[in-house]
């Protein structure tokens, strides 16, 4: 279990990024977090990931503290992130060199087959459409076997169809391993499609909201009237969040476009 | 999907490749039309009596005077001495470049201390040590070698330097999400993230290097190929002067290929401009 107590940041600038964040995540939830720009949603993960210190309070997994990378979390950026001198196979492989050479090749073989690029393994990232490089990036993730997964926007550089595809794909995987999975989006859909439970961030200082739970079935049907009411609730819970005023049937109107991108 | 992909990027691919490596060997050729035209209409001018071609030699004198150089032994004697000493100096310039730019590259306090004083040293024409280098360390070898390694060091200093500063900070945290060690981030990120950018001022601290011994061979020296120029000009032998520069710009260029071909396989990977139509 994911721990988060009264985790706050505070840059050196002065910006308080984040304030006060209390959290548990259990093992092999998925968790999406959501918010406007500048509510420290990728502060957090960056926290939670160890590549940054809280300033207060403390994050522990399974009891043990995270105060720099640990093996059992993962990260994937928005950006795939790939080393250009790597071919796609050594990529994948990057973060398990210390494993011997034949469990390395059968751990990357099997990954690569899972993300459906197995005839990539040879080439060169230059050579990857954006859609690819981003699923070498999530099976270089997924390789070391984390614990915990996080994702920072990592579908948002990429078209709606590709989107969709890396969507499934995430979840295909996620029902392989289970890790527990924290990822960060400006996409509505996309929370309500993925996530168990969704956390709405509110800026200036960045702190938590509102706690929405997506219970639905899987695999998730985007037309289904469940989905349709979770997704109100996310979108009424941002409005508020920005203290926006919003009149009832305004409402209705914001979230019919909100199905495609609310920021 | 990716079926159909790979037809469509497919088909257009091989119809290209034929192409290009029938359309290879004339593109080489190219080069060499013009110096080889130069030659040629000068040396037929001389023949024809238009010119005397004493002041400046036909290709067929100029050929001669090396053939003989050859043959005596002389030239080979000449190119060692040039070629050591620019592999000495090249050699110490860059273990000092590199260790040194990578310093400063990595560590923002070693370069406040260090880059405003190796700029001002960099800003001093490097002729201007000669004087101090021959009452320091005499008029023979390593004098020589000190002016060479001096002219080698800055062009890769300032190389290593820029490039480390300039590694991308996203892919430098990939190696700390994966946690890499101080050593390991340098040898699986830095050093494969710089490497380009090192050839490139390997290449030109090369450049220096031989720019420099013929400036220190000039400056008094009893062999080499710069003696040969000095040699020429107080004994009025223009052709053995045009030989010894052939000669430099012969090594020099197989020297440069050197680097670049032996770098070659290591930035097979680079996503360059003029890279276009190589592999694909």
């Amino acid at each position: 279990m994911l721990l988060l107590d009264h985790v706050g940041k505070t840059y050196a600038n002065g910006v308080r990024a984040l304030e006060g964040v209390t959290l548990n995540v259990d093992r092999g939830e998925i968790l999406a977090i959501v918010g406007g720009s500048g509510c420290g949603k990728s502060t957090l993960l960056r926290a939670v990931s160890g590549l940054d210190r809280p300033s207060q309070g403390t994050i522990t997994l399974d009891g043990e503290k995270i105060a720099e990378p640990h093996e059992k979390i993962g990260i994937i950026f928005q950006e795939p992130r790939l080393l250009p001198w790597l071919t796609v196979a050594e990529n994948v492989g990057f973060g398990i060199a210390h494993l011997p050479k034949a469990e390395r090749e059968r751990r990357v073989t099997r990954v690569l087959d899972k993300v459906g690029l197995t005839d990539k393994a040879g080439v060169w990232p230059r050579e990857l459409s954006g859609g690819q490089a981003q699923r070498v990036a999530i099976a270089r993730a997924l390789v070391p076997q984390p614990q915990v997964l996080l994702l920072d926007e990592p579908f948002s550089a990429l078209d709606a169809f590709t989107r969709t595809d890396l969507q499934d794909h995430v979840l295909a995987l996620w029902a392989d391993l289970k890790p527990t999975l924290i990822f960060v989006t400006h996409d509505v859909d996309e929370a309500v499609v993925m996530a168990d439970r969704i956390l709405v961030m509110r800026p200036r200082p960045g702190r938590l909201y509102e706690d929405i739970d997506a219970d639905l079935p899987r695999p998730r049907d985007r037309q289904s009237a469940a989905f349709d009411f979770v997704k109100r609730r996310v979108l009424a819970a941002l409005d508020r969040s920005l203290d926006r005023a919003v009149s009832v049937d305004d409402r209705q109107d914001k979230a019919e476009q909100g199905a495609a991108m609310w920021w | 999907m990716s079926l159909v992909h790979m037809t469509l990027t497919a088909a257009p691919a091989t119809a290209e490749a034929a192409p290009a490596i029938r359309r290879r060997p004339s593109r080489a050729w190219l080069g060499l039309v013009l110096p080889v035209g130069i030659a040629v209409i000068w040396e037929l001018l001389v023949r024809a009596g238009w010119s005397n071609g004493r002041l400046v030699p036909p290709p067929s004198v100029i050929f001669d005077t090396l053939w003989d150089l050859a043959k005596s032994g002389e030239l080979w004697t000449h190119t060692l001495a040039t070629v050591s000493r620019v592999a000495a100096g090249f050699a110490v310039g860059v273990v000092a470049g590199t260790l040194f730019g990578a310093v400063a590259g990595y560590s923002n306090l070693s370069r406040r201390l260090m880059d405003p004083t190796l700029q001002a040293l960099r800003a001093i024409p490097s002729i201007a040590w000669v004087p101090l280098f021959i009452l320091w360390f005499g008029i023979f070898e390593q004098s020589k070698i000190t002016l060479i390694a001096v002219g080698v060091f800055f062009p890769v200093y300032l190389g290593v330097m820029g490039a480390i500063m300039s590694v991308d900070r996203k892919i430098v945290e990939v190696g700390r999400a994966f946690r890499l060690s101080g050593p390991a981030l340098v040898r699986r990120i830095l050093l494969p993230a710089v490497l380009p950018t090192y050839i490139v001022s390997l290449r030109s601290g090369l450049g220096l290097g031989w720019m420099f011994v013929v400036a220190a061979e000039l400056l008094g020296a009893s062999e080499g190929l710069g003696f040969l120029l000095i040699d020429g000009q107080q004994l009025g032998k223009p052709a053995q002067i045009v030989a010894a520069i052939v000669a430099f710009a012969v090594i020099g260029k197989t020297t440069d290929w050197l680097i670049a071909s032996a770098s070659a396989p290591f930035l097979r990977w680079e996503d360059r401009f003029s890279a276009r139509g190589e592999e694909r």
